[in-house]
């Protein structure tokens, strides 16, 4: 069975599409990743799946139910952690993970199991007011509170923002334990390279989704080769590769140049006749994988 | 002592800062030189926002030294002032000024002169293909354009050097790139770039990298040497294996 | 219910916790009484006044005496003719000039009627109605004394004696007017910033996700308010008994009732602000704008809606302060029942229905 049915929907406010025809399933117990930049759509796409938004058209089945018509239903069912911090920062620790089991009609000790490996982490904490708390364990806090019911299935709001590279790490860490629970996850980032922790993704831009699948078989769909040069006189090649093969054709990384053309003619061959014809001083010239990062500038060159 | 760094634009050496008990930036000792662009990194907690607090003029060290653009750290701090940017993700523009009028405003502030100010707007509105644009306010422009203006006017009075705090998180990557664009060109005529930042994948932009762990720098080099030297692919296993390391 | 009680008890967390606000809510009625007290019976104490006796006889001569040594005069000018009199309101040397008429002992000894001129100066249009008003309270006061009981000799003045207030203490005005606005300020205001501040942090989406109801919401979020009200209105109350010496001549029970009413009416006003309002500023400010200043300006706390132009009189019933002000001022300095504030009591529970039912209706399921 399908965990999420999502069909064509649309969501504009005043004027401004926020959500264009947005299509795609999930599967009983995946961890699926909705990945793009700010103002691509997430939030309002989340917003509209787990019942807080209406959609202008379009259709979407949570659980089996059609998350309009049945949203009683659906709330008790679902996990729903915001993007911002939304705990209340002036109540304990305890005080607040009291009050989200009690309000949804249960209690800490009745779902300690599915939260234990989690809430372990703060219970030391448990009298501080939740406003004191570091990054990462308002983080823990959060996701404590919002799997205390035991939720079915389980969505996240930009979870990682803000968040240091460790905590991300342990945070991922997390979400896998609790898919292996059986819960189905559905999680938003505007991070790429955190596309890869997810068992598949939606890329997203501009309220479009531009592609959906593994993160692995996004990466291999890019048709194209990444080519890093090495050189000391980056900003002149830079310029030079622009001006012969497009502005998005290179980039500056550091002490390198990633390079990339659509034409799978300009192989890494053509590239050294360039440099020659030029007369740059190059130091050397490798293909390298790309990154989700890669693709996703790829699929967002692809019309124009 | 001789001084093999003749030539950096940010000197520190022996940089403490206690609150109390608890040593907050312990030791430091690193150089920036003049146009690089140098990654500052750490965990929350790990004393970057102190360090970077005392080289930006806001606060003084407990102990050690510090030169930042030629300017001594404790007596200094109004020199320093004058002669750094400062931009973050959160705060950056007015949003309910149009383009032309943070540019001003941000212009009087560091008392620039009437004909340089223009002649450096025209530029930059120019570079950024935003000219047409101008009296447009800030909230009516997308994210991308805001991050891009946000670095232009915080390089408009060529400060010596530009802290930027997490600069293009959030951010598709295309805009993304050209922000990155934007900073290649920044350190082309002599800015010197200092980044803090939680997101690897913008350390591998910068020329050097140091990651502080508890207040002390674990380690500061290329993001290439780094990646060799912890047989890792990328920045953010560096920074795991470190910053786990505790 | 167990879902309302963790409910509840949130919400008193937050009061407790939250200490500054806590003196706000009761400091600012504390001091707002004292402040209007105290200021108001203080300007009426030095109060400047002339006088032009044409009589100059012993009659005269006692109701001067009567008028200034009541502590709310000064005599600053003795006028000699009519025409020194404009001269003297212009020039501010005087807000009031009293002005005896010729043989005014032997016509009030013959006719029983003497008259006593009260000109005062209108600029300042309350002071000068307290102060002609304080200045024939005394007169009236005199004669009763010299009449022994009878009803044989009076002073003329061109309006009726003021009841149920012989010593027109303003005090007396400000209390009811206060606790209108307190109550009315603090319940609303309150209850609309708890609920926008719940959208602002984001703890509302959560809140509509959970199997709450709508109503368990907003009764989680009117009962501590209530209770902070009403302990508020008894402080209101003890102060103006204790402090103020104002006179409790009707029902307490009735009183009490009335005050929760109208605190119940005040809250629910407050829901409904805050279900338009995005954020706690514009909570503030709607509550702020839209119930502060029109209460001070039209429900008759400092100007008399008598005076008011027509208009202004019809706005002035869509000011349920308006009525809550009749209600205290019937019970406490008239001492009647509720027979003679039936028809106040429901409109303000009128008020109160519409504005719950709009707010169950406008509290939305969903975002925006």
């Amino acid at each position: 069975m399908k965990a999420l049915e999502v069909s064509h929907i649309y969501k504009t406010y005043n004027d401004i599409t926020a959500l264009k025809d947005v299509s795609f399933n999930v599967a009983e117990g995946e961890l699926f990743g909705l990945i793009g930049p700010d103002g691509a759509g997430k939030t309002s796409l989340i917003r509209i799946i787990i019942t807080l938004l209406l959609a202008d058209s379009g259709e979407i089945h949570l659980l089996g139910k059609d998350v309009v018509k049945e949203y009683k239903y659906l709330r008790s069912r679902i996990g729903y952690m915001p993007g911002r911090f939304s705990l209340y920062s002036d109540l304990t620790v305890l005080e607040n993970l009291n009050f989200f089991a009690t309000v949804f009609g249960t209690s800490i000790e009745a779902n300690y199991n599915l939260i234990k490996n989690i809430y372990s982490q703060i219970e030391m904490f448990k009298d501080r007011k939740a406003g004191d708390l570091s990054g990462g364990m308002k983080q823990k806090l959060g996701l404590s509170c919002a799997l205390i019911h035991k939720p079915e299935v389980l969505f996240l709001d930009e979870p990682t923002t803000g968040v240091d590279a460790v905590s991300r790490k342990e945070f991922w860490e997390m979400l896998q334990e609790l898919k292996q629970k059986g819960i189905t996850i559905i999680v938003s980032t505007p991070y790429m390279d955190e596309a890869e922790m997810c068992d598949r993704v939606a890329l997203l831009q501009k309220g479009e989704i531009m592609s959906i699948d593994t993160p692995q078989n996004i990466i291999n769909e890019f048709s194209e080769e990444l080519i890093e040069i090495k050189t000391p006189d980056l900003y002149e090649v830079k310029e030079k590769l622009r001006l012969e093969f497009g502005k998005n054709s290179a980039f500056m990384f550091g002490q390198s140049i990633h390079f990339s053309t659509s034409s799978k003619s300009k192989s890494k061959e053509l590239l050294n006749e360039f440099f020659e014809e030029n007369n740059f001083n190059i130091e050397s010239v490798n293909i390298i994988e790309p990154n989700i990062e890669d693709c996703f500038i790829k699929l967002m060159t692809k019309d124009s | 002592m001789v001084d093999k760094y003749q030539n950096s634009i940010i000197k520190v050496r022996g940089l403490t800062k206690r609150f109390g008990k608890f040593t907050a930036v312990d030791n430091l000792n690193f150089d920036v030189s003049q146009s690089e662009i140098f990654g500052f990194l750490g965990a929350n907690g790990a004393g970057k926002t102190t360090a970077i607090k005392i080289l930006c003029g806001l606060s003084s060290p407990s102990e050690g030294n510090a030169e930042v653009a030629g300017f001594d750290v404790y007596k200094q701090t109004e020199n320093i002032k004058k002669n750094i940017g400062y931009m973050s993700q959160s705060f950056s523009l007015y949003e309910d000024m149009t383009i032309v009028e943070n540019i001003r405003f941000y212009g009087g502030i560091y008392g620039m002169p009437l004909t340089l100010l223009k002649e450096r707007t025209n530029h930059m509105l120019n570079r950024l293909k935003m000219t047409e644009y101008a009296n447009k306010l800030i909230k009516e422009i997308p994210l991308g354009w805001k991050q891009k203006l946000a670095f232009s006017v915080a390089t408009l009075h060529r400060p010596k050097i530009v802290f930027l705090d997490e600069p293009t998180g959030g951010v598709d990557p295309i805009t993304r790139r050209q922000f990155w664009d934007l900073i290649y060109e920044a350190i082309d005529i002599g800015i010197t770039v200092f980044v803090t930042t939680h997101y690897m994948d913008e350390a591998e932009y910068c020329h050097r990298v140091s990651i502080m762990v508890d207040g002390k720098i674990a380690a500061l080099d290329t993001p290439d040497n780094l990646k060799q030297q912890y047989n890792a692919k990328s920045m953010n296993e560096v920074f795991l294996q470190l910053a786990r390391k505790k | 219910m167990k879902q309302l009680l963790a409910f509840l008890r949130k919400e008193f967390l937050h009061i407790f916790r939250d200490y500054r606000t806590m003196i706000i809510l009761f400091g600012m009625p504390i001091a707002q009484l004292l402040i209007f007290g105290f200021v108001i019976s203080n300007e009426i104490r030095d109060a400047n006044i002339a006088i032009l006796d044409y009589s100059k006889d012993y009659q005269t001569q006692k109701i001067k005496e009567k008028i200034l040594s009541s502590g709310y005069f000064i005599l600053t000018v003795d006028l000699k003719a009519e025409n020194e009199i404009d001269a003297v309101l212009k020039a501010g040397k005087a807000k009031l000039v009293l002005v005896f008429e010729h043989d005014f002992a032997r016509k009030l000894e013959k006719t029983g009627k003497a008259e006593l001129q009260i000109i005062a100066d209108a600029s300042d249009p309350n002071s000068a109605e307290i102060l002609s008003n304080y200045t024939r309270a005394i007169v009236n006061n005199y004669m009763i004394g010299i009449n022994n009981g009878l009803t044989t000799k009076t002073v003329v003045f061109t309006e009726p004696r003021m009841q149920f207030n012989p010593g027109l203490k303003s005090v007396f005005m400000f209390v009811p007017g206060t606790m209108a606005l307190i109550l009315l300020l603090i319940s609303a205001m309150m209850t609309s910033i708890t609920i926008a501040r719940e959208k602002e942090m984001g703890t509302m989406e959560v809140l509509l996700i959970s199997p709450l109801r709508p109503t368990q919401i907003i009764i989680g979020k009117v009962v501590p308010y209530f209770l902070l009200s009403f302990i508020n209105a008894i402080v209101i109350l003890a102060l103006g008994f204790f402090v103020f010496g104002l006179p409790m001549r009707g029902n307490l029970l009735l009183l009490i009732s009335e005050s929760m009413l109208f605190i119940l009416m005040s809250l629910s006003l407050g829901i409904l602000i805050s279900t338009v309002s995005k954020n706690q500023q514009v909570a503030m400010f709607i509550s702020m704008f839209a119930l502060l200043l029109p209460t001070m300006l039209l429900s008759g706390f400092i100007f008399p809606i008598e005076n008011m132009p027509l208009a202004l009189q019809y706005l002035s019933y869509l000011m349920p302060p308006r009525f809550f002000i009749v209600i205290i001022k019937n019970i406490m300095l008239k001492g009647t029942g509720i027979m003679f504030v039936w028809k106040e009591t429901l409109i303000i529970l009128g008020f109160t229905i519409v504005f719950l039912i709009a707010s169950v209706r406008k509290f939305k399921q969903r975002l925006e």
